[in-house]
């Protein structure tokens, strides 16, 4: 009976969505705010990927937003997960000398090659949030080649505050010394330069920070067992 | 290169169909990630580095990845 | 054929839309049901992508200086999906959490012996 009445709705739902996408023509020019960040996003910001000035200097507010949500979930995470019954350790056997020795041997490369993606997040695709990953998938592969080895609790907690900390106070800074929230008061710099683009690789390297060792404290918390 | 490119939808689609057919949740979930993968693909081909840069990272490794530790701390099979 | 090149991406966004809806809908087991919405993330951010595109359009990054920027895709689209995947997966690792909670207060994940159970 549910199954039938769910396939009913479906079935609307299908037939409402079709009508409307018959009209959106595919492939044509929608909106001019688009022309008008692409035509003055680099005079404007100073920074030559066009997605990255729209993500942290025309709609930073946004991002800040979400940076806030992964915050929440990641505190919300653990504090459901402390208060369970402590089960038994399981027991697990000790990884081989070749894998072992092939994680810690990949571990600093995955590290340094998420940083240069979060560095020069202002002149190629990239940026905080992929670089961010990126340094969270090698602390995965930590936890699963070698079992034994753990980031610290206090290290973690510290290069996450720290990241939202210095979003906020930057953008205070803006607040203070220009008229509004998230002004980009440094330099602009000449384009296509490492240190172009005013205050956009400082917000990019702080949301790299937090967002990577975030989501590595996620996956900690899902892994340990108590 | 249509040709390919439809391919790859109706290969997303037939991955999605499967993640709701299988009982053993570890292969859903590997299909479910196959579905990320191919619609980082896409992207790439609808001319967004970042996104697919974005999905590829994220929701194909670190989603696989905490739903199978999430499902080794409950059952494996659906009942 | 030129029905088909215009709206193939149009059919897989809403393709996986309705799966999605589908699995949310039908099946018992809560990690299915976490799985068919990522599926849902997954479609609903292929459909906005797709909307922004512009036919011969390519990159919004001037990497060298006196790039043509007449064919540019909208940048718009894609700095809201960005927030929307971070935001996907964060929801993701909440509802597993309280997933593992569940089974360990119930013992079981399958939703309908869970409103069976009184207190």
């Amino acid at each position: 009976m549910r199954r039938i009445i769910s396939i009913l709705l479906l079935v609307i739902i299908a037939f409402g969505i079709s009508l409307s996408l018959a009209k959106i023509p595919f492939g044509v020019p929608k909106t001019k705010v688009g022309r008008h960040y692409i035509n003055e996003g680099v005079k404007e910001t100073g920074a030559t990927n066009i997605v990255t000035s729209v993500v942290v200097s025309y709609r930073g507010f946004d991002t800040l937003g979400e940076v806030t949500v992964l915050f929440i979930a990641a505190i919300g995470l653990g504090a459901v997960l402390t208060t369970g019954v402590k089960g038994e350790m399981r027991k697990v056997q000790p990884a081989s000398l070749v894998l072992y020795t092939g994680c810690r041997l990949l571990f600093p490369l995955i590290l340094v090659f998420g940083t240069y993606v979060f560095i020069h997040g202002h002149l190629t695709p990239g940026g905080g949030f992929q670089g961010g990953a990126i340094i969270a998938s090698g602390f995965l592969l930590i936890y699963l080649g070698c079992r034994e080895r753990r980031i610290s609790r206090v290290a973690s907690n510290l290069a996450e505050s720290l990241g939202g900390l210095t979003f906020v106070v930057i953008g205070l800074l803006g607040l203070a010394f220009g008229g509004y929230f998230l002004l980009n008061f440094l330099p602009k710099g000449t384009a296509n330069a490492l240190l172009s683009a005013g205050i956009i690789p400082i917000i990019y390297i702080a949301i790299g920070f937090k967002v990577g060792s975030e989501l590595a404290g996620i996956i900690d918390n899902l892994i340990e067992e108590s | 290169m249509i040709v390919f490119v439809s391919f790859l939808v109706v290969l997303m689609l037939v991955g999605a169909v499967a993640a709701s057919v299988f009982r053993d949740l570890i292969s859903a979930v590997i299909t479910a990630a196959l579905v990320s993968l191919i619609a980082s693909i896409l992207f790439y081909f609808l001319q967004a580095p970042d996104v697919a840069m974005a999905e590829a990272s994220i929701g194909a490794a670190l989603t696989a990845a905490i739903f199978i530790i999430a499902i080794r701390r409950t059952k494996r099979y659906e009942e | 054929m030129n029905f088909l090149d215009s709206y193939i991406y149009y059919i897989g966004a809403f393709g996986l839309i309705l799966i999605g809806l589908y699995i949310i809908l039908v099946k018992h087991n809560l990690i299915k049901v976490i799985v068919g919405l990522g599926i849902l993330d997954t479609g609903v951010n292929l459909f906005l992508i797709s909307v922004g595109y512009i036919t011969k359009g390519t990159a919004p990054i001037f990497s060298r200086s006196g790039i043509d920027s007449e064919y540019m895709v909208d940048p718009v689209p894609q700095a809201l999906v960005l927030t929307a995947i971070v935001i996907g997966v964060a929801v993701l690792a909440l509802a597993l959490s309280l997933a593992i909670r569940l089974y360990q207060h119930y013992g079981t994940l399958n939703l309908r012996k869970i409103r069976e159970q009184k207190w």
